[in-house]
Parts: C-alpha cells; structure tokens; sequence
C-alpha cells in the first residue's frame, strides 16, 4: 500500500512539475513578445499621425511619412495574393484529386515541401534573373509581387492539399455515385467545404510575404519614392489602367530598414511608427481571410 | 437447427409489414413459388481484381426487376466489392480490373465493358452507403444535387422532384418544413434515409444499398427496412447486409458469398428454409461467420 502512494506522489510531483514547465516557456514566448509590441509602440505611436501616413519619405524626420510604402505594399500583396491563391489552390488540388499516385507525384510532393524552405534571398535571386532580366518587368510592382508570389506559392500548395486531404472520402464517393465528374465533385464539394482550411493557409503565408524584404531589395525596389504609382482607375476611357504594374515601388520593411540604418533618434522612431502599421495591416489582413472564411462556412455545416 | 431461426425470421415477416398493409408476396404465390420475374441485370462470368488480388471469383447471377436481392455472407467475402461493380465505385481506385459482363436489360449493355463510361452507369444506378453520408448542405440541396449533376435548372422541376424523393423515402413530413435546414442537423436513421431520398431523386434503374443499416440502432433499421420492402414496387434493389434476419425480412432473392464466390443463390425463401449447399446452411444457422 504504501509503495503504491509514494508512486503516485512521485507521479504527481512530476506531473505538478511539468505544468511549471509549460507555464514558463509559454510565459517567455508571450512576454518576449508583449514587450516588443510595447517596446514598438511607445517609441512610434507619438509618430503615428495622419500626417505620417499621409506623406512621402523625406530627408527631415519629423516630416517624413510612409505613403509609398503602405501603397507599395498594398499593391504588391494584391499581385502575390492575384498570383499565388489561384495558382497555389489549383496546383494543390490537382495533385491531391487528379495526380497518379507514382513516383514522378512523390518527387514533385518532395520537392514542394523542399521549396517551402528555400531562403527568400535565393528566390529573390532567381526573380532577378527571370522577372527583371529575362522578362523585362523591371524593378517593379509585377515583378514584385510575382517575386513574392512564388515564395508563397509552396506553402499554398501543401496548405490546400492538407484542407482539401481533410474532407472524407464518403462525401466524394457520395458525389460520384450520383453521377459527377471529378471537376464537378471539386467545384460543388470539394473546394468549398476545404475554403476554411485553404484560407487560413494562404493567411500564413500572405503574413509571411508582407514582411519579407531581402527578395525585394535584390530586385532592386528603391527605398527613397516621392510618388504614387499610376492610379489604377482613370477618369477617362478606358478608366482601368494597369501601368501601375510597371511602376518603380517601395514596401514597408525597405522603407524601415532605411530609416533604421540612419543614426539619428527621430528616424528610428518613424521606423517603429512604421512597423506598428506594418503590423495593423497583417492584422487587418487577417481580419479579411477570417470574414471570407466565416461567409464561407455560413452556407456549410457538418 | 437451421428451420428453427428462419422459421421465426419468416414468422416475423408478415407482422413486420402489418402497418402498410398485406403481405404482398401473398397474392403472386402459387405452390408456394411466385412466378419468377423478367431479369434487370445479368452477370456473366464476372472477376474482380484488386491489383493482382482476385476478389471476385466467376460470378453468374440474375437481378431480377423491381425486386430486392440480398447478397449475404461472412465479412470479407466479397460481397460490397460485388456490389460497388454495378455502380463502378472500383473505377475511383487505380489498380482495379473488372472481367466477364454485367449486363444490364433491356437494352443488353455491358456496364462493366470497355468503351462504357462509369459515369453513366452512376447517372443510372444509385447507390446508399453503409455509413450516412450527406453533403454538409441543407437537406433541400442534397436531395437536389443528383438533378443539378444531370443539367436540370428549372426550379419548378427540382421542387417537385426533391418533394416526390423526399415522400418515396419516408422522409417528407418530417423535412417539410426544414428543407433548407443543414441535413446534418437531421438524426443519423433521417440522414440514411436523406441519402435514399437524394439516391432516388434522379429515378434511378437498380437501387443499391451497401450495409444501410450497420450504423442505426434499431428503431431506424426497421424504418429503413420497411422503407426497402416499399421501394421494390418502383426499383429494383441489391442490398449487402451482414445480418440474415434483415435479409430474410426484405429480400425475395438471397445470394450466398463466401471466399468471392456466390456459393448459392435462390429464392430467400428456399435459401433460409431449405439451403442446398452445406456452407449455406452452416452459416444461415450461426455456425460460422
């Protein structure tokens, strides 16, 4: 009797103690992090004005904004999201509902699992020589976001195959036992009832490239704009322009990083300043993706 | 030992049926025996293959039209992979060969040849599964899914449809007034018999039912049943089932299936009172399986 109580007492001490242990690494984590975000907004949030928002870089701090760099942004998530979620939802469920099951699939599987690791440098290289030399895009918002685009691209990819993995077998079986083709099974079923799992994939991923700037730079995105890219509606015909595409751009991260590199103290307070929107929009972001998701499901419901 | 069981199965029958009227075997009987009726389908010879794996051994046998024919047997023999051929579920899975005819009348095309499309032998037999399995739509949508597969648009055709569907399986009073309610919302004997109403909403030729009943209590199974024995006026039906009462209960032919092979096929009648094969016998009784 006595043996069985001092185990479990032993058992229980270790169990006691486990629980310390995963309060505290998971109190680091959430600490080291709160005190960045806290760190981040008492030296910018003085800085966060309309004015700051509203105006182009300048050599004089107290006067310098970032409208160029949250346009360039803006737009170049608008072309990586244009170019990954399509080609990325496509691929991933090509290969999990149309692909044999052989060795070329499993290479092709290795390999995308593989590209999601690569450096961003190294797909900025790469970009440099396709997009700017080879295709003579430029330095520009296109070859930007497609830049980004294809850093994403893998992760959109596993993202849909394991949403799409996910859906039960029996719902397809359903679906071509009544007589549908395999397109009409991922149009009908498939797709919109992994939209949920999809969506919170690309939302990773597009936080991802929000951030990135290496690739950029070796691209050669400028980091001193003073001014807007084309306006992309016109008030004349044809009113849509896409020169906007072609345009020379910054994004937030270059525009930071330039202002941190600069020795004087106000500048680094437009950095933080710059990293709080720069993290408003990651969340604003997020909050699109998971409204998308919940408009989706409305109509679902297992 | 055998006359015992079926015995009681067969006394059960006529008060299982009590509420939706007569016993309808009744009428047709003469020397005990109903004349048999024209064939739906015919098998000839047929083998199956999983890879190299034969699952399916030199099966001949006639479905006869809007009838219910129950295969039997202990797990394992063959007997959802028999089934899953009329339908071309095996087509979904690399790896499968099919040989020999499945023949279905009247217009004597081999669903299981060459140059026939698996999709149109879904478009025309259906199937029910052993596990409820609707769309997570509304049960409005499930029901109509078969007809919008099919390139129906008109509104007015798919209400009355999914109504008349809804009405053959049992299910309309119940959904009437929740047609655009989630069918998972629906209790799992009302989702089986949303999945037989979504299955008969295109008129299909045969109906065939995988296990419909494993996953029910009870209470459901009988519904489900009783719903079955309904049904052949309209369908002809195949049903798997492991559970002999259940095939005695709604089939008018049994097939035995042991090892992939059908070892005896026959009347219910005669397969559970008086079986000709040993094995048959053996296992109708409980002795092995």
């Amino acid at each position: 009797m006595e043996d069985i109580k001092s185990l479990i007492a032993r058992h229980k001490l270790l169990d006691a103690a486990f629980a310390v242990l995963g309060l505290l690494a998971l109190l680091i984590g959430l600490v080291t992090l709160a005190a960045l975000i806290v760190d981040l907004a008492v030296t910018g949030a003085p800085r966060l004005t309309w004015q700051f928002l509203s105006s182009f870089p300048s050599r004089f701090a107290a006067q310098a904004g970032i409208l160029s760099a949250w346009v360039g942004t803006t737009l170049v998530m608008l072309v990586t999201a244009a170019a990954a979620v399509p080609l990325g939802v496509a691929a991933g469920i090509y290969l999990e509902e149309y692909a044999p099951r052989n060795w070329m699939t499993a290479l092709i599987e290795i390999n995308i699992a593989n590209l999601a690791a690569v450096p961003s440098i190294v797909y900025g290289l790469m970009a440099l020589g396709l997009f700017v030399y080879q295709l003579n895009l430029g330095q520009s918002i296109l070859t930007a976001g497609l830049t980004l685009a294809l850093l994403i691209l893998p992760m959109v990819i596993i993202a849909t195959r394991e949403a799409v993995r996910a859906i039960p077998g029996a719902i397809r079986e359903a679906a071509y036992a009544l007589g549908a083709t395999k397109w009409r099974t991922v149009r009908d079923h498939v797709l919109p009832y992994s939209t949920g799992g999809i969506l919170t994939g690309v939302i990773i991923a597009l936080s991802r490239a929000i951030g990135e700037s290496a690739p950029l730079i070796t691209i050669g995105a400028l980091s001193f704009i003073a001014f807007l890219p084309s306006a992309p509606i016109g008030p004349e015909a044809p009113y849509v322009s896409f020169q906007w595409l072609l345009d020379p751009f910054t994004v937030m991260p270059i525009q930071m990083f330039n202002w941190v590199s600069r020795p004087q103290e106000a500048f680094h307070q437009n950095a933080a300043a710059a990293g709080l929107t720069l993290l408003g929009m990651t969340l604003v972001m997020n909050g699109l993706a998971i409204y998308i998701r919940y408009r989706f499901r409305k109509h679902i419901k297992w | 030992m055998g006359p015992d069981i079926t015995a009681a199965a067969r006394a059960a029958k006529p008060n299982f049926y009590a509420p939706s009227g007569a016993s309808p075997a009744e009428p047709e009987m003469e020397n005990g025996l109903e004349p048999r009726p024209p064939a739906k389908a015919s098998v000839r010879n047929l083998n199956f293959y999983y890879g190299a794996k034969q699952a399916l051994k030199h099966i001949n046998l006639e479905i006869a039209e809007k009838r219910v024919t129950a295969l039997i047997g202990p797990s394992g023999c063959g007997k959802t992979t028999y089934l899953r051929c009329f339908n071309r579920m095996h087509d979904l899975y690399p790896g499968n060969r099919y040989e020999g005819e499945i023949v279905l009348h009247p217009d004597d095309i081999n669903i299981i040849g060459k140059g026939v499309d698996p999709i149109e032998v879904r478009m025309r037999i259906s199937m029910v599964f052993q596990k409820p399995n609707p769309f997570p739509k509304s049960i409005y949508e499930n029901v109509a899914y078969g007809l919008r597969v099919r390139g129906v648009r008109r509104r007015s055709v798919i209400d009355e449809k999914v109504e008349q569907a809804l009405q053959a399986a049992a299910l309309w009073d119940e959904a009437k007034d929740r047609l655009h309610e989630p069918a998972f919302n629906l209790s799992g004997g009302q989702q089986q018999r949303l999945c037989i109403a979504r299955a008969l909403a295109t008129d299909p030729e045969i109906l065939l039912f995988d296990e419909p009943t494993s996953a029910l209590d009870p209470i459901a199974t009988a519904r489900i049943e009783e719903l079955v024995h309904e049904l052949k006026e309209r369908v002809t039906i195949i049903i798997v089932t492991h559970n002999m009462q259940q095939a005695a209960r709604v089939s008018d032919y049994t097939a035995f299936m042991y090892l992939g092979e059908v070892v005896e096929f026959g009347d219910t009648d005669t397969i559970f009172t008086n079986p000709s094969k040993k094995q048959t016998e053996d296992y109708i009784t409980g002795r092995y399986g």
